[in-house]
């Protein structure tokens, strides 16, 4: 436990704050236990962690009753994060006063970002509360890639939200963030540039989230599976473009915003409750990459790789026949010698063409 | 397993401490409600007449709060509450029904439906479903939410339970009747994610799990997901053999239970309805399980006779329930030699019809094949046992549920209230209510001390002397004086509660002389082929119409029933005799299973 691991070198420091003298006395008559579990993202919830810990299946009860009034084998339970727990030691050092001065008003103390993606920089960055995401990004983090502009910043890990480059200058406080129906989350950062889609990001976190959900409720486990298969079909191209599979897909974009709702309202715990955030989030502000990729079945930032159009280039292909042997829709035809040419209503845009080609002369539009 | 139970509840237990009749005003759709501090919503808003629909919520289980279909919306809350694990902790403004509230109950079932087979008029229960019931009160019509549904896989292995994954909403009932009511944890929840399903002891079939095949899951499971294993259409097909002989015994819990299946008021016993029927319906006998009953009451006081002598510690406990005898098999081997050696009842009279019932007819050498017509779906899996077996066949061929029977009474497109009562076939019919008796918990018992009674006094005891062993609790315990001894008997139900009572015993709190127990809550007229749904009422009316038989009865002892002296006369010789070992007693192995 690594507050009690912290607390040992405060009190042999020397310093004799009443704090010292209190975290002493709980030292000598509490035992602190380390006990390790293996849980899934679902365990993040308070109530699955302590289920875990007590050897029962990892998920969550209904609240009320809290952990704070009845958590690990019936008793109070305080559930804490490690970033709130290694506050400690420097608040025991310096005092709470020293705290409260960092940061912005209402809001104090520091808040350490994980900040990944397409980003010059990556890394672990601790900013005073009250920093912008643009001074995180742009000048801490040196920015996005030469020649590349920043489109969007998804906050709070697989559950958080998407937050457009228009927002950049929102100052990181709870309260801040909840204004513009944001939420600070686990705290990593994944920024995005023009060539990241959006549509296709949220399908990834929806199938992420569909795999950690542990199952307990409806709207959780149904309602993750259904949105991760509406937005995969959104992403990616099917088998044939007629028909029934058309409607479905049609039928399920129609769902997914009130899906999102019923699912923000009704699930048991935090995980549900914020799984339709990349969702609701994106469609309120990349609501035309979602009609780009549902009317035209073109992603804007062409990474949607079954959504590409494959073409082969007359003047480069030398007729060797590789593409047509190895596509798997058998979309390529041709004669031996000659250029070859892609079938587009037979093409499932999967781009073995592209890989096997040895003369480029396979591109996408 | 009182550990386990202890962490459950544990997550509960202030609110329950804390419960105080204080009435707390509650603003429900606009209307003013009182409530208690500290109890559900859901049961404040039922006490007062406003339905909510539930899935996953069971009286008597633990709250789950897994289906959200109870869902309410409460002011000041950013997200609805489920009603059914809500405690009420002071004023709440609560709208119940609003749209946004069934939108999101809509919307849940929508979802359940979407990875749900469409097969509705296939299914075994269809018209019994609730998920089928509620999506008609929520007035789905169209599947909405398109999807993919999971690939499952059917698992008939087990003799009595049938397991249809696809069919199942994981609400968890059965995990939690298995572990709290039954103590025997056969189910639990596996994998997580669209993956989460239902499994036994490593995904393994039923029948190599620890499943005692007591049945209460079938009748806790609110769709098709677990059903009985049919044995109907064999039925069907070996009737009308020519050269065979179709026999049929039926219970008398199965015999009062069937007409709720049919539609009547329930209560109502259709013993002689059911010998009509059965008749018409292609059997060419009729008899009563309850006759193997007054056998047992009277090899049982036998028994008991025996071992009083020997002044064991430990009461003797009945093994007239197959479920019981399973469960002990596999958690108390140790205790194998305390149970009675006897088979069930309707195994009995299985065993005569086999042995007995040839040498009466002349009809030459014909076929017998066997019905159990029982409340019991672990009769299924208990007929198919090595130790019920004579020559390596089964004594009794097919086994039906009261369920099985009330489709059979209706293909049979006969009007019972045109149709006389038919009195069963001899020999093997009970004029006496003693056998009758069995098919509530603690029945036996009472029957069994009239018998020991008898032996000990050669006096009747008063049977209002017994009334006071009738209240309905899972654990009940009476001292009878017989002659100079004193006889402590006792019954429990549920096997959760015989777990407790074993426990009771073995560490010397209490001493008991005589203990029976039953598998399931209430005994067999709750047993797992009963009709569905059924509730505490219904099995408070089951049991009154079981006590009414017997307090309207003028022949109240087993041994004083004409037939099974007739039986013991021509053929059986005396209770414990050599033919009665062979015939009627039976042996326990120590079962090894996945636990």
């Amino acid at each position: 436990m690594p507050s009690g691991a912290s607390i040992m070198p405060s009190r042999s420091s020397g310093k004799q704050g009443s704090w010292v003298i209190i975290f002493w006395i709980a030292d000598i008559i509490c035992r602190f236990l380390c006990a390790r579990v293996r849980v899934p993202l679902s365990c993040g919830e308070e109530t699955a962690l302590i289920a875990s810990l007590e050897g029962r299946r990892g998920m969550p009860s209904s609240k009320p009753p809290y952990p704070a009034s009845s958590g690990y084998l019936g008793r109070p339970t305080v559930v804490n994060n490690v970033e709130t727990l290694s506050n400690l030691p420097a608040i025991v050092r310096e005092g709470p006063e020293w705290y409260r001065g960092i940061g912005a008003a209402g809001c104090p103390g520091t808040k350490i970002f994980s900040v990944s993606g397409r980003v010059n920089m990556s890394g672990l960055v601790e900013v005073p509360m009250g920093t912008t995401f643009d001074t995180i990004v742009n000048d801490i983090l040196g920015g996005v890639k030469k020649g590349r502009s920043l489109k969007a910043l998804h906050i709070g890990g697989p559950t958080g939200c998407m937050l457009p480059v228009d927002l950049m200058d929102v100052p990181v406080t709870y309260e801040a963030l909840k204004e513009k129906g944001l939420i600070m989350g686990s705290g990593g950062v994944l920024v995005m540039d023009d060539r990241t889609c959006v549509v296709n990001t949220v399908s990834y976190f929806m199938e992420y989230v569909d795999k950690q959900s542990c199952g307990k409720c409806i709207p959780c486990r149904e309602g993750t599976r259904r949105m991760a298969e509406i937005l995969g079909g959104i992403t990616r191209k099917p088998d044939d473009e007629e028909g029934h599979t058309t409607l479905e897909r049609f039928k399920g974009v129609m769902q997914l915003e009130s899906l999102a709702e019923v699912m923000k309202d009704t699930s048991l715990c935090g995980l549900g409750q914020n799984a339709p955030n990349p969702v609701l989030s994106t469609l309120k502000y990349f609501r035309n990459e979602y009609e780009e990729h549902i009317f035209n079945r073109k992603c804007p930032s062409n990474s949607c790789t079954e959504l590409r159009s494959w073409y082969i280039d007359v003047e480069m292909c030398t007729g060797c026949s590789i593409c047509a042997k190895r596509c798997p829709s058998e979309a390529i035809i041709g004669t031996a010698r000659h250029p070859y040419f892609i079938v587009q209503e037979k093409c499932i845009g999967c781009g073995i063409c592209f890989e096997v080609c040895k003369f480029s002369a396979v591109y996408f539009k | 397993l009182d550990a386990e139970f202890a962490l459950r509840f544990a997550n509960f237990r202030p609110y329950i401490l804390n419960s105080q009749n204080m009435g707390i005003a509650l603003e429900v759709n606009g209307r003013n409600i009182e409530a208690e501090q500290g109890e559900t919503l859901l049961s404040a808003l039922n006490r007062h007449g406003i339905q909510v629909p539930t899935i996953c919520s069971m009286k008597d289980l633990s709250p789950s709060g897994a289906c959200r279909m109870c869902v309410v919306e409460v002011e000041g809350r950013d997200n609805l509450v489920p009603a059914c694990s809500f405690p009420i902790d002071g004023p709440m403004k609560i709208l119940t029904h609003s749209p946004r509230v069934l939108r999101a109950r809509k919307t849940n079932v929508e979802l359940l439906l979407s990875n749900h087979p469409d097969d509705c008029l296939y299914c075994e229960r269809n018209g019994s479903c609730e998920l089928q019931s509620l999506s008609e009160d929520l007035n789905i019509r169209e599947r909405r939410i398109p999807g993919k549904r999971s690939p499952h896989k059917i698992d008939k292995s087990s003799p009595a339970i049938v397991r249809d994954p696809a069919k199942c909403i994981l609400c968890g009932r059965c995990v939690r009747i298995c572990e709290e009511i039954m103590s025997t944890c056969s189910f639990d929840f596996a994998f997580r994610g669209n993956e989460l399903r239902i499994a036994t002891t490593l995904g393994k079939p039923l029948n190599y799990s620890n499943c005692t095949s007591c049945g209460q899951c079938l009748i806790a499971c609110p769709t098709g997901a677990l059903i009985e294993h049919v044995q109907f259409p064999e039925l069907e097909a070996r009737i009308h053999a020519p050269d065979t002989l179709v026999v049929a015994q039926y219970s008398p819990a199965a015999a009062i239970a069937v007409a709720e299946q049919l539609g009547m008021r329930p209560g109502t016993d259709l013993g002689g309805m059911i010998a009509a029927v059965l008749r018409r319906y292609g059997f060419d006998f009729v008899f009563e399980s309850a006759f193997g009953s007054d056998l047992l009451m009277v090899e049982q006081t036998e028994i008991f006779k025996e071992r009083m002598k020997e002044e064991r510690d430990f009461p003797l406990l009945t093994s007239s329930c197959p479920a019981w005898v399973h469960f002990i098999e596999q958690y108390y081997p140790e205790l194998l030699s305390e149970l009675s050696p006897l088979k069930s009842p309707h195994q009995m009279t299985g065993a005569l019809i086999r042995e007995w019932l040839p040498s009466l007819l002349d009809s030459g050498k014909k076929e017998i094949v066997s019905v159990l017509i029982t409340s019991c779906t672990a009769a299924k899996t208990e007929a198919r046992k090595v130790e019920m077996t004579r020559g390596g066949m089964p004594v009794i061929d097919l086994v039906l549920t009261t369920r099985e029977l009330g489709r059979m009474i209706k293909l049979s497109g006969l009007d019972l209230e045109q149709l006389e009562p038919e009195p069963p076939d001899a020999p093997f019919f009970s004029t006496a209510s003693a056998g009758k008796l069995t098919g509530v918990a603690g029945g036996e018992a009472e029957a069994t001390v009239r018998t020991l009674y008898h032996r000990a006094t050669g006096k009747e005891i008063p049977p209002s002397k017994l009334h006071r062993f009738r209240i309905h609790k899972s654990i009940r315990t009476m001292t009878v004086k017989a002659g100079q001894r004193e006889i402590r008997m006792g019954t429990v139900s549920g096997l959760s509660h015989a777990v407790a009572l074993l426990e009771e015993i073995k560490s010397g709190k209490r001493k008991l002389d005589l203990l029976e127990v039953m598998a399931c809550p209430g005994g067999c007229i709750n047993g797992g082929g009963q009709p569905i749904p059924v509730d505490e009422a219904l099995i408070r009316t089951r049991t009154k119409a079981i006590y009414e038989l017997d307090n309207s009865s003028s022949l109240h002892t087993a041994h004083g029933s004409p037939a099974l002296q007739k039986c013991y006369h021509d053929y059986l010789v005396e209770p414990g005799g050599k033919l009665s070992l062979d015939l009627l007693h039976t042996t326990f192995t120590k079962r090894e299973v996945l636990l």
